[in-house]
């Protein structure tokens, strides 16, 4: 066995395992941003007038924004006109079922590890597989119609039910609001839609993968998830990119609806591409994810794992409109080599006895900068609000960075609202410890930060609990010396 | 099993141990006994593999060099040290945190990985020498844990992981009379012809329980008197002033030494 102490540097740099090419035919539309670009998405995917017009305004406003740049993070100039807006995998002929997918991109999700016609047969987790914007296919469609539960693709809910998006795009993250929620709401070209019924808890766990393949796209995916009174879903969300060595931005926005006495758990673990061990690369992972608790007693629950993008920037918040609704936030953010991490949530307390709970666990090491920024905001008419705040960050190594920038409004006497933080680091003696009894160096550095995040892990779906962990284990190979 | 040859060790400027001289047999249980600050704790993380110190001399344990192995492998060649101060691992469980370790080690002796099922067991038969209760196994490590619940689960973890040299760093210390029969009831029943105890402690208390086949008294980093059992007494009776001679002396050649 060897004695030589691992080195810091030497060993972040763990090779991102996802990071291969497939090639597949891809329809795309030039690069640059214009009316036109945005009138050739829209009739390409034969949209209705509304939308196309509802695009367009989006993108008018979009000219006069400027680009944030208040957080935390630092990356060079995004230069707009360089993306490709629309890139689908060109289809051999028309999908009859699982059967006709295009093999290349059966193989592709063979080697993420999600092969549909497995994930089928034996997980009975529904899979809406997003490859460069465009949904190629969907499974368990059949049996969850049988409950009334609509799950497919946006570009399909466009057509077959337009009246439900016309209702809800743009509810809850309207298209004015924010810099890349507004370009998201112009070019958008795909994403997931969900719609449980009144009274219908969703059999199976809903879940969507999301990859980048083709160079030099954005992906703008537009994720709407809507439960009707006492409905109840729970939506699993999955990412990884191809190494490339250009930054690739990835524009989301995520829309949660939760009327009375619904629930909605929305869990991801994202992987996208980080960029080398240098920081060249990797996915800018840009976006806004909103739920709004509309109805009394309801509840909307986010759950994220994130290990991968060059940088991540989102906030996913909750709304807690309805009376006695509950909003949840459960957080692991990684940022290992350069990566750099602006997140956190926002909970907006309108109601009456509106609670929310926000745990973020945030983990730095390498180079790797993380930063937790939290809102929580109580208005005047949300008498008997509360809400608790915990944010620990665990650091490996002496030149990562941990930052924590709660903010807290509360314009309501009656609210209680708590905050509590920690930072603590993988101590030498914790380490000597675990080796001591026998635990590797690597295994015990796994141990101390599973053990550090278990309280998150807990909330996510059990498969998704294992790939996590996992995730975690490999993201964090050798960030000891 | 364990010798130990003019062992320096030291942390920067700050020389601890100068110049120990040990000899540790199978079977054999010795004594460290030594006022504050006299070095038996530096001696023991050493011997452990704690990578804080600089150190030189010779240490071989079953004819190895104990300096060649990492921490982990001289933990799989059976090297064991219950921590004066356990660390606590937050939402690492107490169970996983074992079994772990059990099967890290089993691994590289060479056995086949206990199964969960099989280490419970094992675990629930251990638990019985130490009086510790279910309800320890799902907590965290030594999180919240009494200073007394610290060190039972440290010799549970001892009786566990089987070690051929076992290194008892002030196990005994803030225990109270129970606890301390507790403790020494558990260090016994692992006594044995094929495993060496070095017992580091304080009070001559823990030794009416645990009784020492030798015992030596360290001051400023050096073996300065060693004798049987009658040593432990006298210390008690005369305290550490009573060996006060050859403390003298070895601050006289400690001086000589240094520059």
């Amino acid at each position: 066995m060897t004695v030589a102490p691992s080195d810091v540097r030497e060993l972040v740099g763990q090779e991102y395992q996802y990071g291969f090419v497939t090639d597949l035919d891809t329809d795309v539309v030039p690069r640059g941003l214009s009316e036109n670009t945005i009138a050739l998405i829209s009739s390409k995917k034969n949209e209705p007038d509304w939308l196309l017009e509802w695009r367009l305004r989006a993108y008018r406003h979009w000219l006069t924004l400027e680009e944030p740049r208040w957080q935390n993070v630092d990356y060079g100039p995004i230069d707009y006109q360089d993306i490709i807006y629309y890139a689908a995998p060109k289809p051999k002929a028309s999908l009859a079922g699982l059967d006709d997918v295009d093999p290349e991109l059966r193989t592709m999700f063979d080697k993420l590890g999600i092969s549909l016609a497995e994930q089928e047969r034996l997980s009975g987790v529904a899979v809406d597989a997003i490859v460069d914007s465009v949904s190629v296919a969907t499974t368990f469609k059949a049996k969850l119609a049988e409950v009334g539960v609509i799950f497919c693709s946006f570009s399909e809910a466009v057509q077959s039910h337009p009246d439900l998006v016309r209702t809800y795009l743009g509810s809850v993250v309207p298209y004015r609001d924010n810099f890349f929620a507004t370009l998201n709401s112009a070019v958008f070209t795909d994403g997931s839609f969900c719609y449980i019924p009144k009274g219908v808890h969703c059999p199976i766990e809903l879940s969507t993968y999301f990859r980048i393949n083709a160079a030099d796209t954005g992906q703008f995916e537009r994720t709407l998830i809507v439960a009707e009174d006492g409905a109840t879903v729970s939506y699993l969300e999955g990412c990884t990119a191809p190494m490339r060595d250009k930054n690739q931005l990835h524009a989301a926005v995520v829309e949660l609806v939760a009327l009375e006495d619904a629930q909605i758990k929305y869990s991801t673990v994202q992987n996208w591409y980080p960029g080398d061990a240098e920081g060249r690369g990797g996915v800018y992972n840009f976006v806004t994810k909103r739920g709004k608790c509309a109805g009394a007693n309801s509840k909307i629950s986010w759950t994220q794992v994130e290990t991968g993008s060059a940088i991540t920037w989102k906030y996913p918040g909750v709304v807690l409109q309805g009376d006695n609704s509950v909003g949840e936030f459960y957080s692991v953010a990684l940022s290992a080599n350069h990566q750099q991490a602006d997140t956190g949530t926002k909970m907006i307390h309108i109601g009456k006895n509106t609670r929310s709970t926000i745990v973020s666990k945030a983990i730095s090491a390498g180079h790797g900068q993380n930063t937790y920024r939290g809102l929580v905001k109580v208005l005047r008419s949300a008498e008997g609000a509360r809400n608790h705040t915990r944010c620990d960050s665990l650091l490996i190594g002496s030149d990562c960075g941990a930052h924590t920038f709660p903010y807290i409004e509360v314009k309501n006497s009656g609210a209680q609202v708590e905050h509590e933080a920690t930072t603590s680091k993988v101590s030498d003696d914790q380490l000597f410890y675990c080796r001591q009894r026998g635990i590797a160096e690597e295994d015990a550095t796994a141990m101390i930060v599973n053990g550090f995040c278990r309280e998150v892990f807990k909330e996510l779906p059990m498969e998704f609990a294992v790939e996590a962990q996992r995730l975690l284990d490999v993201s964090l190979e050798g960030s000891v010396g | 099993m364990l010798r130990i040859e003019n062992l320096h060790a030291s942390i920067g400027d700050n020389q601890i141990l100068r110049g120990v001289d040990l000899e540790l047999k199978a079977g054999e249980v010795h004594a460290i006994m030594g006022p504050n600050g006299s070095g038996k704790s530096t001696l023991a993380q050493v011997l452990a593999g704690s990578e804080a110190y600089d150190v030189t001399g010779q240490v071989r344990y079953e004819g190895r060099d104990l300096f060649a192995l990492s921490p982990e492998a001289r933990a799989a060649a059976g090297v064991f040290l219950a921590f004066q101060h356990p660390m606590e691992i937050p939402g690492v469980g107490n169970l996983y945190f074992l079994r772990t370790a059990l099967n890290s080690v089993r691994k590289e002796r060479g056995l086949h990985e206990l199964s969960a099922m099989d280490f419970l067991a094992l675990c629930r038969e251990k638990m019985k020498l130490v009086e510790m209760d279910q309800s320890f196994m799902g907590r965290s490590v030594n999180e919240g844990f009494s200073g007394g619940e610290k060190k039972r689960n440290e010799i549970l973890q001892m009786a566990i992981l089987e070690p051929k040299l076992a290194i008892l760093d002030e196990t005994d210390s803030g225990l109270d009379i129970d606890a301390l029969r507790v403790v020494a009831n558990g260090v016994n029943a692992l006594r044995s012809p094929d495993r060496a105890m070095l017992v580091i402690t304080h009070h001559q208390r823990l030794l009416d329980y645990v009784v020492p086949d030798r015992v030596h008294v360290m001051a400023e980093g050096r073996i300065v008197s060693s004798g049987d059992k009658e040593l432990a007494v006298a210390l008690e009776e005369h305290g550490y002033a009573g060996v006060g001679a050859e403390v003298q002396a070895s601050r006289r050649s400690a001086v000589g030494v240094a520059p």
